[in-house]
């Protein structure tokens, strides 16, 4: 008997190959997208861990000096006094135009590092004493290696895969010489078994902080808001590409309850059916899911550069730009398929279910449907409403997602009651027939159509809103930029003697020269980054205030008060007349919040006395250069041939804007890749439906054709019909779209990022966007339409046939 | 001369003919049942009289316009001008109210007469049934409906696949009386197609179709 039931339900997918194949490349599209994401995701964090485990990050307690480097005098007391650390010397290094980081160790007391292990351990190891002598080895990447290898003068160079990319791993004598730094280290870690009796830090070392381990913020923590934001956007992916399985199954039920009712009433119990259809639905969910697994995979591989340079720019994390196959990506990727064919199955499957044996063949009541509207309009309503209360009532990027998820899924559901009301509302203004029979029939497509219409929908408010952020924040950003970066010309010193000196001679010739000097601080937030500057009216003219109180430039020079980024105002809720505690004993009253996009740190601002009195000595060899812009380009090079700095060292305004809004751009490639894609997929559900309801359509165009309509009027009518229901969902997904925008700018980013941005409006954008959907829609009715026109007469008669 | 079939012939995809040189004449007025055995060719004549699909060979001539030169336009402006079909299977718009249904044909082909729609509906009995869905209707009230929608249109000739296929002897009574009433008052011309000799004893003329011929 299995084999017979087996039989006929496969009939159905034999007789329908277009159907089979929408609900394969819905199943496809579905997994592909989400597990794009998850496999970013995943490499990215497997990146962090492997740099964590590999260069034992965030593990040790270490000991800073807040002015900047440690002399190797005190590394030395503190190992004669018997203290356990271990010297780091780390810092950028230009190489054949790539930023590489040196990170120099002690090998002999740093913790065992795996890469090292690694290369003692293969076939041929080198000599152990090379990695300790000069000219000592630098350990890469295979793919920094390739690079180094053109560059005379290096080290020999050691490849292990263990050493995350963009780093040289190497003793700290070798990192010396490669980073100019003599004599210097950049922290101690603190080595968990100390002896007993040792001195007291405060004693030996007054000036060097101790930094918890757990204090720390490190790489995976960082970048989580980063991650959170991707696999929402997967999930809504995910979700649009479950519409296209729902209405495809649902449709297909549908046209088999006839068969059903056959099987059944040839003695096949209905426990038996489910479970065999729960089996095909299973073979199906597994082939369909494959297939999106190798589409995720080649997706993911083509995204994650952007992906690993968006985190490398902005968050300084360490990520491979190579794909690796994981197989728990893949088991994960099949369930998420499973999961999604049953849940986008389960109602359809419910309803055959309870379908009594005696039921009728037809496919479900139009009018019927428009009841169930209203119903799921109201469910959407009360969801819409959960949503607002939960992200009002509950703090938190995921109450963020959870509000934001609540408002697209209720508006989903609202739509088809909206759209009903709206084609009611059309009908009853139409006078002439065909008008009316053309409103009226939208009606009765409408919940054949109304899944995609919904994926539809999401994905042009995912677009309208994402859009109306990235842009929104783009503008602000490019003012932000105008105001912060308001010195001509930025330099970089080599050193604090070498800044002294750089600082001197340009006294005379520049209108102002403006210290950068800062410390790193610890905060119960993670890293806090304080910065001195001079009275200067630059500062007073152009710096981006949000909040503040009264005389904030007089209060904080005459040293009694602190500006502080939007970041830790928020993520402290301190604001101003509140109190922050830089170090012990230092105190100060918050004047002002500023805006400070893409710093994903704490960051203070102090008169340049203030610091000296937290950390006396401090470097300082950055600098803010004001001048005649039109000298710009002539001092910068006067300063490259002065003080032999390197390109990179002396930066203009102009060149500094556009890498940092090059970064910014590189940000948004992922959000904007996958914007496309969901869009692509919500077209691609329009086409599925109309293909699917195209078996069903004949009976309702037939009787019209017969009263005398030509059938290029009607295939006419039919792409009219396809435009004018996206046309009217573009119209609803505009509001929803700046729903989500605000919910975006103010809410999900101010959670995810620390900071809150203005909303601009773009209605070109939304005029662009129009009609790319009417484009979309009349491309997806295309088909059926062509169809329509060369569909023999004896097609349609056949609806009117007495024996069939 | 309404309606001249003149020699036609027919065949189906795949080469089996199915009309071979049939030939018929309808007048103004007159009725004319088409009976014969299933998968005679009945409906594929009535087809092809209404212009719903093209012939093999000879000519039909409707209203003194020859089809067979006819592009899809020129069909589609026929039906609406000339024709009205009712069907076994209704065909009503399901989308469309009973009031909607009943005007649609005469709004097509540019000729409503609320009086005489109104008068249709009261004749028919569906005046209490105008704001309805075809959907929520019985079999003999769509056929009814099916009947106002072809009569509102004050056709020249009324073409009619078994209308009584689908309904009980009552209903069936009740439509067949209905239709040749609206026929005889309207002055318009009947082709019924139907497998049933009473009814066909009730209209002016009667034709079988077998082997591909009038008989």
């Amino acid at each position: 008997m299995t084999g017979a039931v087996i039989q006929a339900l496969f009939s159905h997918w034999r007789r329908h190959k277009l159907q089979l194949a929408t609900l394969l490349i819905g199943i496809a599209l579905a997994t592909g997208l989400w597990s794009a994401v998850q496999a970013i995701n995943a490499e990215a964090r497997a990146s962090y861990q492997r740099a964590s485990d590999q260069l034992a990050l965030g593990l040790y307690d270490e000991l800073r000096d807040p002015s900047g480097t440690i002399p190797i005098a005190r590394y030395v007391t503190l190992r004669r006094a018997g203290w356990q650390v271990a010297a780091v010397l780390e810092g950028p290094l230009r190489l054949n135009g790539r930023t590489v980081q040196v990170m120099g160790v002690d090998m002999v007391a740093y913790p065992a590092l795996p890469a090292v292990t690694q290369i003692e351990q293969s076939e041929t190891p080198p000599d152990p004493a090379d990695m300790l002598t000069a000219p000592g080895h630098l350990l890469t990447s295979p793919e920094l290696a390739e690079v180094l290898k053109a560059l005379d003068g290096l080290p020999p160079i050691l490849q292990s895969n263990a050493v995350p990319p963009d780093l040289i791993l190497t003793d700290i004598g070798v990192a010396e010489t490669l980073l100019e730094k003599p004599g210097r280290i950049s922290r101690l870690l603190v080595l968990p078994e100390q002896p007993r009796g040792i001195p007291r830090l405060s004693d030996i070392a007054p000036e060097l902080e101790r930094v918890e381990a757990s204090s720390r913020l490190d790489a995976a923590q960082l970048t989580d808001s980063f991650h959170l934001n991707l696999t929402a956007f997967g999930l809504l992916s995910f979700a649009v590409g479950l519409f296209i399985v729902h209405g495809t199954v649902g449709l297909a039920f549908a046209q088999r309850r006839a068969m059903i009712r056959t099987l059944r009433a040839l003695g096949v119990s209905m426990r038996r059916l489910v479970w065999m259809i729960m089996a095909e639905l299973t073979l199906l969910a597994l082939i369909g899911g494959l297939l999106g697994l190798v589409l995720g995979f080649l997706l993911a591989g083509a995204l994650l550069p952007d992906v690993a340079a968006t985190l490398r720019g902005l968050y300084g994390a360490p990520v491979d730009g190579q794909m690796t196959l994981q197989p728990q990506w893949v088991l994960a990727g099949l369930a998420m398929a499973f999961a999604g064919t049953l849940l986008a199955s389960g109602q359809a499957l419910f309803r055959l279910s309870r379908m009594p044996l005696l039921t009728g063949a037809g496919l479900q009541s139009w009018r019927g449907a428009e009841n169930g509207h209203r119903t799921t309009g109201l469910i959407g309503l009360i969801l819409i409403a959960g949503g607002f209360v939960v992200g009002y009532a509950f703090e938190g990027l995921i109450a963020g997602f959870a509000m934001v998820g609540g408002i697209l899924t209720g508006a989903a559901l609202i739509l088809p009651y909206l759209l009903s009301l709206a084609l009611s509302a059309f009908q009853r203004s139409a006078s002439r027939p065909v008008a009316q029979w053309v409103w009226a029939d939208m009606q009765a497509q409408l919940p054949g159509l109304s899944l995609a219409l919904m994926a539809l929908l999401l994905a042009l408010a995912a677009n309208i809103g994402v859009g109306t952020m990235v842009s929104s924040f783009r503008l602000t950003f490019t003012g932000w930029l105008d105001q912060r970066l308001t010195s001509e010309l930025y330099v970089t010193a080599a050193d604090n003697r070498q800044g002294q000196q750089i600082a001197q001679w340009l006294d005379p010739q520049a209108d102002a020269v403006l210290p950068i000097r800062s410390i790193e601080l610890a905060h119960k937030t993670g890293p806090l980054f304080l910065y001195g500057i001079v009275d200067h009216q630059t500062y007073r003219d152009h710096w981006p205030i949000i909040a503040s109180s009264d005389g904030v430039w007089d209060r904080l020079h005459a040293g009694k008060a602190v500006l502080i980024n939007e970041q830790l105002a928020r993520r402290s809720d301190l604001w101003p007349g509140d109190a922050l505690t830089l170090k012990e004993g230092h105190t100060l009253t918050i004047a002002g919040v500023y805006s400070d996009y893409g710093n994903p740190t704490g960051q203070a601002i102090v008169s340049m006395p203030q610091l000296d009195r937290i950390a006396p000595g401090a470097d300082t060899r950055r600098f803010g250069i004001r001048l005649d812009p039109e000298r710009a380009t002539e001092m910068a090079q006067a300063l490259r041939d002065q003080f032999d700095l390197p390109r990179q060292a002396v930066v203009q305004q102009a060149a500094m804007k556009a890498q940092s809004l090059a970064i910014f751009e590189k940000t948004f490639v992922v959000t904007s890749a996958l914007n496309v894609l969901t869009l692509g997929v919500a077209g691609f559900a329009i086409l599925t439906s109309l293909l699917t309801l195209w078996t069903q359509r004949l009976p309702q165009i037939a009787p019209v054709w017969a009263l005398g309509l030509t059938r290029a009027q009607l295939a006419r009518l039919e792409l009219l019909r396809s435009v004018l229901l996206a046309a009217l969902t573009a119209v609803l997904a505009l509001p929803l779209g700046l729903v989500l925008a605000w919910a975006l700018l103010a809410v999900i980013n101010v959670q995810a990022f620390g900071w809150r941005l203005p909303m601009y409006l773009f209605p070109l954008d939304w005029a662009y966007l129009f009609a790319l959907t009417l484009l979309a829609a009349f491309v997806a009715a295309a088909l059926p339409a062509l169809r329509l026109l060369r569909l023999p007469p004896a097609d349609l008669l056949r609806v009117f046939a007495n024996e069939r | 001369m309404l309606l001249t079939i003149d020699r036609v012939q027919k065949s189906y995809p795949g080469g089996r003919p199915v009309l071979r040189d049939v030939s018929l004449t309808l007048d103004q007025g007159q009725t004319l049942a088409l009976t014969g055995e299933s998968g005679s060719g009945k409906s594929t004549l009535l087809n092809l009289a209404a212009a719903l699909d093209s012939f093999d060979g000879g000519e039909i001539t409707l209203s003194g316009t020859a089809l067979s030169p006819l592009d899809d336009a020129g069909r589609a402006t026929l039906r609406r001008q000339c024709v009205s079909l009712v069907f076994q299977q209704f065909n009503l718009i399901p989308s469309l109210t009973v009031a909607q249904n009943l005007t649609f044909h005469a709004r097509l082909a540019g000729r409503e007469d609320a009086d005489w729609t109104g008068q249709l509906a009261e004749r028919l009995g569906l005046s209490d049934l105008l704001t309805r869905f075809p959907e929520s209707l019985s079999g003999g009230q769509q056929q009814r409906v099916a009947i106002g929608r072809a009569m509102a249109a004050r056709p020249k000739l009324l073409l009619a696949d078994e209308p009584t296929g689908n309904l009980d002897e009552t209903a069936s009574a009740t439509v067949l009386d209905l239709m040749l009433a609206l026929v005889a008052d309207t002055g318009a011309a009947l082709l019924l197609v139907t497998h049933s000799q009473s009814i066909a004893g009730r209209l002016d003329r009667h034709a079988h179709l077998a082997g591909g011929h009038i008989a």
